[in-house]
């Protein structure tokens, strides 16, 4: 059973949306949604699965709809039509006392600008889920402290969040929805407010933390990079619509539309595309020149070996974690691997 | 509507008592020239049967607030009278200390502009007394009843939607057309200052409180909701406090608009400085109505350097000083 799944989701803003909701199921776009009645469609008729322990990114332009896609999640935003169930609970049937417990157990949040309590120490933001779950102080503290440490803020749990950094902000934010153990996180857009540099460093941060914890992360983005380093699977919201999903490679190699091949058209694709990905097998390489080959392990990037292709100019054997020959690669697959499609 | 409107037409023309004698005179159009005496909508007269009603009938409610009201304020003034002055002086010294966050100069301007209001004229010292009273009282009432009106209005647009206009009526409407009935349900005194002051300065603290509420960054907001954080939760552990500078703004300006009545109410006979100023221009004494009026201004600065600093200490705790987009 996937940890979360939504069912036809449909979210349309304005004064009546259950009237044009059967205009929406019929087809209409966004733009004649739009013009005709001056309502705004969020979401089109949105299905996923997302599995147990996995990162899914939401990856989309502004206006695409991912903000409220991820809010539907927790109920921040009611569905005009559609479900959405979480360990095959339908969050939609939850009563507010219900729903309060399930936001306070189940999800935690991370926000673009932080969304921090401005009149709340760091350890106060984040022993804030915590003292929501009506925890005793002592506990509370003492969680909020791991977690400070875990995101290495350690010394600063007494300032208010205004004498941080943006990025160290941010890690009051992660280490907030860390505190509250919840099996499920929900990210929107929490790197997209730091500087290049602070990104790529919380980016590593997350995937650090998320190998221990294995948690169930859902991560919105409009950065791509930032997906495909992130994402186990990515979907691909436009204009309210999902366009594709799938892992990283199918959708850099097999985008769905011209929209997704738009979006993967500048990638570096040797950052995403494994060796595995492009090597031909083992049993129909025969013709293949084996002197002086390059050994590669099935897993690596294109990007960790390609150097060493570069300079010796000779073929790579790619082999698994045993050592077993798997197949080959020749100038031509890396060749066609990294030519724009 | 457009039968409420006849409805009113109706009525107006019926129990008006300069109708024409015949429908004939009617006929002859000439009362378009002049508006007509009989198109004159009774108001006057339902407002009057309207009030004297209210006044046998609940008069024993006025009466009622009436004492509890006056018991409360001549405790209040009876108290800082009696109290040697230096020791009152004294008293807000410190609490202009501690209200400004430990700011030394404001401390010792607030203490300065008390000592004045008893310098310029030793009557002074117990007119201000019985002023502040009054106006305490008057602040009290406003915040007891305009924070709460201000967090209902935040919370339901249907609710603001309808208390807007009134709170504009309220700051339009002219003192006096209050102050009467206030004169005639209260009697003569303090307690109907007291009632006409709240309706005047009400108003500021119910619109920045509600404002303040509304200001709260709604990702701020949606971090409580995420966490869930229950209604009560959320007011009281982050909407109020992140309000709170301007709820501190609205009592400032609560306080001053207070202040601002204290003339017009010593025209119904309420003691205070105010009756200092009516008395010098009554008797064309320039020199007295002017150190009266400087009285008011110098009492004026020391509440508002207490409220307005509060706020502003508040303030600087909470608003980030690096925004970033």
């Amino acid at each position: 059973m996937a940890k979360i799944e939504i069912k036809n989701i449909y979210k349309i803003f304005g004064r009546k949306p259950d009237k044009i909701l059967p205009m929406v199921k019929d087809g209409a776009t966004k733009e004649q949604v739009l013009e005709k009645t001056g309502h705004t469609v969020g979401l089109d008729n949105v299905s996923l699965k997302i599995e147990e322990g996995e990162t899914f990114v939401c990856m989309g332009l502004s206006g695409s709809g991912k903000s409220t896609l991820i809010r539907h999640l927790n109920r921040l935003i009611d569905p005009t039509d559609g479900e959405v169930l979480v360990d095959g609970q339908s969050v939609m049937n939850l009563n507010p006392e219900q729903l309060i417990d399930f936001r306070r157990y189940k999800m935690s949040m991370v926000f673009q600008r932080f969304g921090l309590f401005p009149h709340k120490t760091v350890l106060e933001n984040v022993g804030y889920g915590l003292e929501m779950q009506g925890k005793p102080d002592e506990e509370k503290n003492k969680t909020a402290m791991e977690k400070i440490e875990a995101v290495g803020l350690n010394g600063f749990e007494h300032q208010f969040p205004n004498q941080l950094s943006g990025g160290m902000q941010q890690r009051v934010g992660l280490a907030r929805a860390l505190a509250t153990n919840s099996d499920i996180m929900l990210m929107d857009e929490a790197f997209s407010a730091l500087d290049p540099l602070i990104r790529s460093d919380m980016q590593k941060q997350l995937l650090d933390l998320q190998s221990q914890l294995k948690k169930t992360i859902v991560f919105i983005t409009h950065d791509l990079d930032e997906s495909l380093r992130l994402g186990d699977h990515i979907g691909i919201l436009n204009a309210g619509k999902l366009v594709q999903v799938g892992s990283p490679v199918d959708i850099v190699m097999n985008p769905a539309d011209a929209y997704v091949e738009a979006f993967v058209k500048d990638v570096n694709r040797a950052k995403v595309i494994k060796a595995k990905i492009i090597m031909k097998p083992a049993n129909q390489s025969n013709d293949v020149d084996k002197s002086d080959l390059i050994r590669v392990q099935e897993d690596q990037f294109i990007e960790e070996f390609l150097p060493k292709i570069v300079c010796k100019n000779s073929n790579c054997e790619v082999v698994d974690k045993q050592g077993h020959i798997k197949g080959y690669i020749t100038n031509k697959e890396l060749q066609s691997s990294l030519i724009k499609s | 509507m457009l039968v409420f409107f006849g409805w009113l037409l109706f009525i107006s023309y019926v129990s008006s008592k300069r109708k024409p004698d015949n429908v004939g005179e009617l006929l002859k159009f000439d009362w378009l020239q002049e508006w007509p005496k009989w198109l004159d909508l009774p108001l006057m007269a339902w407002i009057n049967d309207a009030f004297k009603k209210l006044n046998e009938t609940y008069g024993w409610i006025f009466e009622a607030i009436n004492n509890f009201l006056l018991a409360m304020l001549v405790a209040l003034k009876n108290f800082l009278i009696l109290a040697p002055w230096p020791l009152v002086i004294l008293g807000v010294v410190v609490i202009a200390y501690f209200a400004s966050g430990r700011k030394i100069g404001t401390t010792v301007f607030v203490g300065f502009c008390t000592f004045f209001i008893g310098f310029l004229h030793p009557i002074f010292w117990q007119k201000a007394i019985e002023t502040t009273a009054i106006m305490l009282i008057s602040i009290f009432l406003c915040t007891i009843v305009g924070i709460p009106i201000g967090i209902l209005m935040a919370r339901s647009t249907r609710i603001r939607d309808k208390l807007l206009p009134v709170l504009d009526l309220m700051q339009t409407i002219p003192a006096f057309v209050y102050l009467i009935p206030g004169i005639m349900l209260f009697g003569l005194g303090a307690v109907p200052a007291i009632i006409a002051t709240f309706i005047y300065a009400v108003p500021p603290l119910v619109r920045l409180t509600d404002l303040g509420i509304r200001l709260v960054d709604k990702e701020v907001i949606e971090a409580a909701d995420a966490f869930g954080a229950s209604r009560k939760q959320k007011l009281f552990g982050v909407q109020l406090p992140l309000a709170l500078p301007n709820i501190m703004q609205g009592i400032n300006q609560c306080t001053m608009m207070a202040l601002s009545m204290v003339v017009i109410a010593s025209m119904i006979g309420t003691r205070g400085l105010g009756d200092e100023v009516l008395l010098g221009l009554q008797q064309l004494n320039v020199g007295k109505a002017a150190e009266a009026g400087i009285a008011i201004v110098l009492l004026a600065i020391v509440l508002d350097r207490i409220t307005q600093s509060y706020g502003e200490t508040l303030q600087e705790r909470s608003t980030p000083q690096n925004k970033k987009k």
